[in-house]
């Protein structure tokens, strides 16, 4: 009895040990990928003094004024210490709502043109689909350099540099592999017992697309609405090549600081903790779909 | 079985209609420049100089691949995809193993943990040359803390800190095919493995690594193809620099056309790298459905 006893004690000692391993491992992993992001808002809230100070300040008095400044401040302090005209003096607005008009337009074409194709490759699998499916893929494989170069002098010579429109036809097809991909791979999920039957009651092929295909998706057009989001969102080469003041798109404005001696990092930190906001917010909501985002839909991973 | 037997115009001609519109926009943005660039590539072109362009034949190509500068550009891309694809791997093999154990508050690390990958890149290497910052940076700082002597990493490490950036920011994403590959290992399999006391050594090569090869080959060349278009993170922290220590070839090409305008020979380059791409998306597609 006292053997079993100590063995018990043995393996429950054994097994704390264990959960302690455990939570201590979780902690580090999460300080290590947490860390920059709590630090970057935790800038944003720093007057410049307290970013520039040595060593790193962990405690202080946080205040809310970049937010204000980056917002209606015409002239900043930066200016006044370099003497150089700066990008962000015009005020942070104009470029988010550049980067807004840029994604929401861009997201509402690729999703409509992507959804309907995916739909047609899932359910009618016309012609060719596999090769198509497979070329439609490759573009996405395209580094983003290779095809930047033709299509910079493109867009000069057809009018469409510096415009809303040639980053939102840009965008839009840039992100249709993805939505049709994406969507395939819900479509597919879904059985069409109920499409064909309509099918062969003589439905309209667009109504059982509407009616009954498309609300039975509904949770992956989200998530895959919400990946498009931060595929837009986050665009940078083609924004820095392809937009000057009037149309420039938030990453570009933040890249533009680079390089300047005495940036006033509150200010920076304050733009990008705002500018980061969406993917803070979607990391939670597309959990579930996280690995099949990533992948095109071609690895489903764990629920 | 899987096509609708009806036999009129529109159900032949509706899903014709859904695609068109698709392909006709990659097809219109994509196919058409490229076929544009790979024309140039074969031209002596500057646009500030305003000339027409001169056709060299593969001149461009030859002088691209007998330059010892563009070699040494490939090899410092590789080094960078190298180190970080590795170290992700180690690490995000490492959480995968952590995350499989069942534990409060699991879900809530899980998502924690995966934050980087949302984050707009440019957004991270704005925000690195803050932490590696030389005075006022928090990682100088610590760094510092354990050397006792300041670090200027940026000037002295700046391949260290890419790769470091990188690690951060894509390990999670080693970790999320991982762990889906342990998930999908039958509970009987490591139950039984149990009661006939493999050594974990043995469990680990006979049970767990036949189920996550495919997860891991995959995850492996999704990281390789990324790194190595690398240029949003790496633009935005050192924008190549010092010199040319961080100047990977995505970052030369762009030097190339848009700050040289030697647009011809940017294009030659380009096309040089999109060989090297287009192999190695071979290789992923014929793993992919092997799986």
């Amino acid at each position: 009895m006292r053997m079993s006893n100590l063995r018990n004690n043995r393996r429950g000692r054994r097994k704390i040990f264990r959960t302690v391993l455990i939570y201590f491992s979780t902690i580090i992993a999460v300080i290590f990928f947490i860390f920059p992001i709590y630090w970057l808002i935790a800038t944003s809230l720093k007057t410049r003094a307290q970013a520039f100070s040595t060593p790193p300040l962990f405690v202080w008095e946080p205040t809310l004024r970049n937010f204000i400044d980056i917002f209606i401040k015409r002239q900043t302090e930066i200016e006044a210490i370099t003497g150089q005209e700066l990008e962000l003096a015009t005020g942070a607005e104009t470029f988010f709502y550049n980067s807004f008009i840029v994604t929401f337009s861009s997201i509402a074409i690729a999703t409509v043109i992507g959804v309907l194709a995916a739909y047609s490759f899932s359910r009618y699998q016309p012609h060719g689909t596999n090769t198509l499916m497979f070329f439609i893929l490759s573009t996405r494989m395209l580094p983003a350099i290779v095809v930047a170069i033709p299509i910079y002098f493109f867009y000069r010579s057809l009018g469409l540099y510096n415009t809303h429109i040639g980053l939102i036809l840009l965008y839009t097809m840039f992100n249709l592999p993805f939505a049709v991909w994406m969507m395939k791979s819900f479509f597919d999920e879904v059985p069409r017992d109920i499409e064909q039957a309509a099918l062969v009651d003589g439905s309209n092929p667009i109504k059982v697309f509407y009616k009954i295909a498309l609300p039975q998706v509904l949770v992956g057009l989200g998530a895959t609405i919400g990946f498009l989001i931060i595929n837009v969102w986050n665009e940078f080469l083609f924004a820095l090549l392809l937009t000057e003041r009037a149309t420039r798109t938030v990453p570009v404005m933040i890249a533009g600081t680079r390089g300047e001696v005495g940036i006033n990092w509150g200010l920076i930190a304050a733009i990008e903790t705002l500018y980061i906001l969406p993917a803070l917010v979607l990391i939670f909501v597309l959990q579930r779909f996280l690995l099949r985002g990533m992948t095109f839909g071609t690895v489903r991973g764990a629920k | 079985m899987s096509k609708p037997a009806t036999g009129s115009r529109i159900m032949k001609i509706f899903p014709i209609v859904l695609i068109f519109p698709a392909v006709a926009l990659v097809v219109f943005l994509v196919i058409f420049p490229l076929i544009w660039a790979l024309g140039l590539s074969f031209y002596s072109y500057n646009v500030l100089r305003g000339e027409p362009p001169i056709f060299v034949g593969i001149e461009n190509y030859y002088r691209l691949l007998n330059s010892l500068d563009v070699w040494r550009r490939f090899v410092l891309t590789g080094q960078f995809v190298f180190y970080s694809v590795s170290i992700e791997f180690l690490i995000g093999f490492g959480l995968a193993h952590l995350f499989y154990n069942q534990f409060r508050g699991r879900r809530l690390a899980i998502t924690l943990v995966t934050t980087p990958l949302l984050v707009a890149p440019v957004a991270v290497g704005i925000f690195h040359r803050y932490l590696f910052d030389a005075t006022f940076g928090i990682y100088s700082y610590i760094a510092q803390l354990f050397t006792g002597q300041s670090v200027r990493i940026l000037s002295q490490h700046p391949m260290f800190a890419i790769v470091f950036m990188d690690v951060w920011q894509w390990s999670p994403f080693m970790m999320l095919f991982i762990l889906a590959g342990l998930e999908a290992i039958p509970k009987h399999m490591l139950e039984s493995s149990e009661i006939d006391r493999l050594s974990p050594l043995a469990k680990f090569r006979y049970v767990v690594w036949p189920t996550i090869r495919p997860l891991v080959a995959l995850a492996l060349l999704f990281r390789t193809m990324d790194a190595f278009r690398t240029f949003d993170t790496i633009f935005t922290l050192t924008g190549g620099g010092p010199g040319t220590a961080t100047e990977v070839l995505s970052i030369q090409i762009y030097r190339m056309a848009f700050q040289f305008f030697r647009t011809g020979e940017s294009t030659a380059l380009a096309f040089i790298f999109l060989v090297i791409i287009l192999l190695l998306t071979n290789v992923y597609l014929r793993l992919a459905r092997r799986e």
